[in-house]
């Protein structure tokens, strides 16, 4: 594929607002979990919540789209001087030739929850319940554009948690055809009753912090987060981390369990090598998936070591942001960002013997060293899959 | 970006499959109303049958018959499915759940609950390791899905299915988004032409301002269905006439569709 350049970068997660907060806590093996206190949800969990968002209502023109969801957002974009950037790319090329891509799995649904605790004696909905702006997963992508004030092709990619890396796919494809000049690429997922509950439900939320390829580990830690990016053609913008590959897959295997030797994981590493004409041996740095549950692990481990050998080095770092379901990709894009940038690998912090059938080679401490380029995982229920390949500029 | 279609499906109100539905679509029969046939799609093997939700049986009846007809293999064929409101159904179910004291939520349910549920069991049916992208734009889900489809084919030149589909929400979720009809059709889209009797689709985005009507025959009952704005596409392949569609898409532009028949150089 013809590479594209991250010319801008922002986010917000429980680490903190703007890169640097994530950069610091990657660098300091800090974690942004703590023990579950979201609303009145009782569930004995850890979470990756973002300070303040209870307090800071979406005001003036974008009233009508308050919701969690896109206060995140909103808070998102206004990290890192990205919104700036934007306005730098809309001059050069024309708001209409930059397209918005937001990756969600919930959206603003959290306002339909508590809807239905304020129901009528005869069951209705309270009138003020505002669905297009806050529960349909078109909402994000509706706020982000019209904060930004871009007029190209817009949509929400809502494919469970391989979401916000599936924008970078769609993003390269709406480059490769000439319907856009640059993107906004991101995700923003926020806490929920639904997801707290439901993964509650199939037992996959880890009472302690979650620890990937521990080999106690017992389930994951739901968190939130926003991020974005902005993707232009190399060389028409300034930025060190180009996007060099791309691969999607689908498990066709279960809804909600992986294939358990990985196989819809090794397509999709395998394909986003292929497209980024790149040998395994050249990727220095692997980002899991690593949710942290037994069977997820396992299968990615299988993967992994398929594709790559016991020698490149690999992590999740789900373990200090949470896992942000629909935001995971574009998170853990950023995380790989700076892994570049600052030539990191971190290593785990909560994991304390890795699970002796886990083969890869994880990194229980973080290391510096140079790194031309890592690859991150995101993999979803329904089995969808998405590895990205990102590179530093040389 | 040009696509050639290769087949369709279709399952609406009064509109159950294509081969009933063609003569309706290119305006020789009359169109009468009939809820949408909800035959549970037999490509699905027993256990997905029992666990698959609504919304994934209406998106796979309408590709199980784009599929069938097109001979292509089902593992050969990436999707993107186009959907505004994804299951109402299980949102109620969940919804209600939580609102309730115990707050007990059904695991099915919720692994039911993503978005790409139908893509998930569309790929362990036909055994598809191909990439599929579900894709969400409010009302305009199906401008949104068919540029993603377009753009895919080009770019991976791979045959793509485009499924778009939205269903009734139930109380009380349906005064917040009032839908009344089921509706579900699909597009199996290919880079070049396969075979004869396909039609060529020119797409693109355009500042156009107006924006082709639904065909006169459709009841307003399914207007207000986000994937029912593929009719005038689907009608347009039903008369396998030259002819331009353009959809809905953002407030400054439009998805324009120059139709023309294969055939014709």
């Amino acid at each position: 594929m013809t590479p594209l350049t991250l010319t801008a970068m922002a986010g917000a997660n429980s680490l903190g607002l703007g890169l640097s907060a994530t950069w610091d806590a990657l660098r300091q093996d800090r974690h942004g979990l703590r023990p579950n206190d979201f609303e009145d949800a009782t569930i004995k969990t850890w979470i990756g919540r973002v300070d303040g968002l209870e307090g800071e209502p979406i005001a003036g023109d974008l009233a009508e789209f308050d919701c969690r969801n896109n206060r995140l957002a909103l808070l998102g974009l206004r990290q890192d001087g990205f919104e700036q950037a934007v306005d730098n790319a809309r001059r050069t090329y024309g708001s209409d030739r930059i397209g918005v891509l937001v990756g969600t799995t919930t959206s603003g649904i959290l306002e339909t929850e508590l809807a239905y605790r304020r129901r009528t004696s005869s069951g209705e909905l309270p009138s003020t319940l505002r669905y297009r702006q806050t529960q349909n997963l078109f909402s994000v992508s509706e706020v982000v554009r019209r904060r930004l004030d871009l007029r190209g092709p817009v949509a929400s990619i809502s494919t469970a948690c391989s979401s916000s890396a599936k924008v970078f796919a769609c993003a390269s494809r709406w480059m490769e055809t000439g319907l856009c000049d640059a993107v906004v690429a991101g995700g923003v997922d926020s806490l929920c009753f639904m997801t707290l509950y439901g993964f509650a439900s199939l037992g996959l939320l880890s009472e302690r912090p979650c620890r990937p390829c521990d080999a106690e580990r017992n389930g994951l830690s739901i968190g939130e987060a926003a991020g974005f990016v902005l993707l232009e053609r190399r060389g028409a913008g300034h930025g060190d981390i180009d996007l060099l590959g791309y691969g999607e897959s689908s498990d066709a295997y279960h809804m909600s369990t992986p294939h358990p030797e990985g196989l819809g994981a090794i397509t999709a590493m395998e394909r986003a090598l292929a497209r980024a004409e790149m040998k395994p041996i050249a990727i220095d740095y692997v980002n899991l998936h690593g949710t942290g549950t037994q069977a997820n692990d396992l299968a990615e481990d299988r993967a992994v070591v398929k594709t790559f050998g016991t020698h490149t080095p690999c992590s999740s770092t789900k373990d200090r942001t949470g896992h942000t379901l629909g935001a995971a990709g574009i998170t853990e894009a950023i995380v790989a960002a700076l892994c570049l940038r600052y030539g990191f690998i971190p290593g785990t912090v909560h994991t304390n013997r890795i699970d002796p059938l886990i083969q890869s080679r994880v990194m229980r401490t973080s290391e510096s060293r140079p790194l031309r380029s890592v690859m991150s995982n995101s993999f979803g229920f329904g089995g969808n899959n998405c590895s990205l390949i990102l590179g530093k500029r040389s | 970006m040009q696509v050639f279609v290769q087949t369709v499906g279709v399952a609406g109100p009064g509109l159950d499959g294509w081969e009933a539905s063609r003569p309706i679509l290119a305006g020789l029969a009359e169109h009468r109303m009939a809820p949408t046939a909800c035959r549970i799609p037999d490509i699905l093997s027993a256990a997905e049958r029992r666990r698959s939700n609504g919304t994934a049986r209406l998106a796979i009846l309408a590709a199980q018959e784009a599929l069938r007809a097109s001979g292509l293999n089902g593992d050969a064929i990436a999707t993107v499915f186009a959907s505004s409101d994804g299951d109402g159904d299980i949102t109620q179910h969940i919804c209600e759940s939580l609102a309730d004291e115990a707050r007990e939520v059904s695991p099915t349910s919720f692994h039911n609950s993503v978005n790409n549920a139908p893509a998930g069991y569309w790929s362990i049916a036909t055994k598809s390791s191909l990439a599929s992208t579900s894709v969400c734009a409010y009302d305009m889900s199906f401008a949104a899905g068919l540029l993603e489809a377009a753009c895919y084919a080009t770019v991976e030149r791979q045959p793509v299915m485009l499924i778009a589909s939205d269903l009734p929400f139930p109380f009380p979720l349906h005064k917040i988004r009032p839908v009344e009809q089921s509706f579900a059709a699909a597009f199996l889209l290919t880079p070049a032409a396969e075979r004869p009797g396909s039609m060529r689709w020119q797409i693109s985005l355009e500042p156009h301002h107006t924006t082709t009507a639904f065909p006169s025959w459709v009841p307003d009952s399914l207007r207000s269905n986000a994937a029912a704005r593929c009719l005038p596409l689907l009608a347009a392949v039903a008369k396998n006439h030259a002819e331009t569609v353009a959809l809905e898409y953002t407030e400054s532009s439009r998805v324009v569709v120059l139709c023309e028949p294969a055939g014709v150089a």
